[in-house]
């Protein structure tokens, strides 16, 4: 199974500011009731997004200009809460390649590596440059380059980081880890044979 | 070297190291259920793959299961799709599914412990964060995106990096009225909503000796609250006491030998961990939320925080979205909010022990009026425990609804949801924004026992004072 190299993600960028943004205000609940991803997009931040009648809050997905946006920007221990994999999956039905943060939480940082998409922290303050750039200038380009770990825009740089792990999976091309985990089979069954609990 | 329980489990069920450096580790047990599971069939179907050990695979319906509607098919069809759906992918890759026809389905975690599945020194996965319940009985488990799910049913093994430990010690005594569910808001509230990223948590100290697996099981539920995607507890004799004679608990001389392989799981004396944390037992007061997180919480004697008085822009920031949201007054008592529903069960305190401490002191009280007030078992078996001692009858004489068992109100994804912007004492694990299935309904986290009170005032209130527990 031959993965992209995802060594940079190019594209304009959108900020939803916040701290703690939780996977049920990423994707609420009720959308979870379906037996496959497709069709999550729409409901990314659906709670914030929209009013019980389907019309549009005040919110920066909901603006003309940052619309076609691939990049998401955000605040501190971003995708906290529920380990449900159908939040990174409406971020990248919606259309978001990279999501560059302060900080991740845990699982949901796991299961965005597992599907392509980098994430990427970056200081305060630099978010906040770019999030500037972007208010300046809505079609600006921004570069995260997973190699150099800098992130490019309106001729600036800032610098990113990226748990080593997570980055060497992604610019070789093996951050969906089943071919991997599929090859190790002989060595499985050898720890397996160790632990009586997994007697047939 | 003195190894932790983390680091001994780990090494156990480390098959080899992947080309990125992490490891691939063996799951010896997976729980799955309807709503993190069919994509992930779907995806072992299109690879061409198998389940590798259905025999460690066990599944239970929780999530969308009504809880006052026994015959399906179920009103929503889409509550119906993801139960035919899961019946159907455990059926044909031989799959064990503890189905309402069995009288032993419930909540995935709370399911697993009751069967003797959860067991010391193991490592469990499951679709769902808090899958960190299971660390009470010293096994590491994980919650898991789909995807992993999909690698753990192909392969039994899932790739991942090693955590960091941190042992968190409380010691002392617990005043009257305070529970295990006040000791982890505590926690959570003292080390912040992501103060336990990349962390494992160890749980120990007197208090913890003395917990019964209910209790162990409680606080171990929320570690992921608190940013830790694993929270354990050594295994010890309260450990083999529970597990004893359950039905996948090892018998005979199998019993012996897995109890001491068990024992030579639990962390060393003098084992290196990565951070120290202690705790007073007798600085934890029964602890409510005022926010949109599980760690804005304060005990029920403070005053709700101001953002006037913040130490912090981000703070401040936060205060001023979470009081937005709740509609709470900056600097006011949270005793004696208003409430419109109060919601009893779920993962954290859904268990026998939890009914039986309200049925104790609630009996001979009324819900008061206008309050909804429903109680949730959180496995069939759970249901069936209450009934036999009466409880139910104490808590619907009190006006609360007895329903059947599933994760109901905890985050709404079946019939069972807050209207408008209903205020809802809880004893489940989240109180972020719309999660009790209302975009504008507000949530205030406690013990059972808090929501009994809260339930038979109308407002936020002391059980202490209310059941006067003090004196009992």
């Amino acid at each position: 199974m031959a993965l992209a190299k995802i060594t940079s993600v190019t594209g304009r960028a959108v900020n939803v500011p916040g701290n703690d943004i939780d996977t049920d205000r990423i994707i609420p609940a009720r959308f979870m009731k379906c037996v496959t991803f497709d069709g999550l997009g729409e409901f990314l931040f659906y709670d914030v997004r929209k009013n019980l009648d389907g019309t549009d809050k005040p919110h920066p997905l909901n603006e003309e200009r940052f619309k076609g946006a691939t990049i998401l920007l955000s605040g501190a221990n971003f995708g906290c809460g529920s380990s449900r994999e159908h939040a990174p999956q409406a971020i990248a039905k919606y259309g978001f390649k990279a999501v560059i943060a302060e900080n991740f939480a845990e699982i949901f940082f796991g299961n965005s590596t597992t599907l392509g998409i980098p994430c990427v922290t970056a200081s305060r303050e630099d978010i906040a440059k770019i999030a500037a750039a972007t208010e300046a200038d809505p079609r600006a380009e921004v570069v995260i380059d997973l190699v150099k770990l800098e992130a490019r825009f309106a001729g600036q740089s800032v610098k990113i980081a990226q748990r080593e792990s997570a980055r060497d999976a992604l610019v070789n091309g093996r951050w969906d880890a089943i071919g991997e985990l599929l090859d190790g089979r002989d060595a499985v069954k050898a720890t397996a044979a160790k632990l009586p609990y997994l007697a047939a | 070297m003195p190894k932790s329980l983390f680091q001994k489990v780990w090494d156990a069920h480390t098959v080899r190291t992947l080309a990125n450096g992490q490891t691939q580790l063996l799951i010896g047990t997976h729980l799955i259920h309807e709503v993190t599971s069919p994509q992930a069939f779907g995806m072992v179907r299109d690879l061409g793959l198998k389940v590798l050990m259905p025999h460690r695979t066990f599944a239970t319906v929780d999530h969308i299961v009504p809880t006052d509607q026994f015959v399906e098919p179920y009103a929503d069809p889409l509550a119906q799709a993801m139960m035919d759906e899961l019946r159907k992918n455990c059926a044909e890759f031989g799959i064990t599914f503890f189905d309402r026809a069995s009288g032993k389905q419930g909540i995935v975690h709370i399911v697993g412990p009751e069967q003797g599945i959860t067991q010391p020194g193991t490592t469990i996965a499951c679709g769902d964060s808090h899958t960190s319940t299971h660390g009470a009985f010293g096994a590491i488990a994980f919650g898991i995106g789909t995807s992993q799910v999909r690698d753990v049913l192909a392969t039994q093994t899932m790739a991942l990096g090693a955590l960091k430990v941190r042992r968190i010690e409380v010691n002392g005594k617990l005043r009257p009225g305070v529970y295990a569910k006040d000791v982890i808001l505590h926690i959570i509230r003292k080390l912040g909503v992501n103060g336990g990223t990349g962390y494992a948590y160890e749980y120990a100290g007197n208090i913890f000796d003395g917990f019964t697996m209910e209790e162990r099981m409680t606080v171990c539920n929320m570690s992921i609250e608190g940013g830790a995607r694993v929270g354990y507890v050594n295994p010890d004799e309260t450990t083999f006491a529970y597990l004893k004679g359950r039905p996948y608990a090892p018998k005979g001389a199998a019993w012996d030998s897995e109890v001491a392989r068990w024992k030579s799981f639990a962390s060393d004396p003098g084992a290196n961990y990565d951070d120290v944390v202690k705790i007073d037992a007798g600085d934890i007061a029964p602890t409510v939320t005022w926010g949109i997180n599980p760690a804005q919480a304060i005990s029920i004697t403070e005053n709700i925080p101001d953002p006037a008085t913040a130490t912090s822009v981000d703070e401040k920031a936060g205060i001023e979205e979470a009081l937005a949201y709740m509609k709470l007054p900056a600097g006011a008592p949270i005793k004696g909010t208003k409430i419109s529903v109060a919601f009893l069960g779920s993962c954290t305190n859904g268990r026998l022990s939890d009914f039986q401490e309200v049925a104790k002191f609630i009996k001979g009280r009324k819900v008061a009026p206008g309050v909804k007030a429903i109680a949730v078992p959180g496995s069939q078996i759970v249901a069936l425990q209450c009934e036999k001692l009466g409880l139910d009858k104490i808590l619907s004489e009190a006006g609360f609804e007895w329903r059947a068992a599933g994760c109901s109100m905890c985050l709404a994804m079946n019939p069972d949801k807050l209207v408008g912007d209903q205020l809802c004492a809880s004893s489940s694990n989240r109180n972020f924004k719309g999660r009790q299935g209302s975009t504008t309904g507000r949530t205030i986290l406690m013990s059972p026992l808090m929501v009994a009170a809260a339930a038979v005032t109308g407002q936020i209130a002391d059980a202490r004072e209310v059941f006067h527990v003090a004196n009992n």
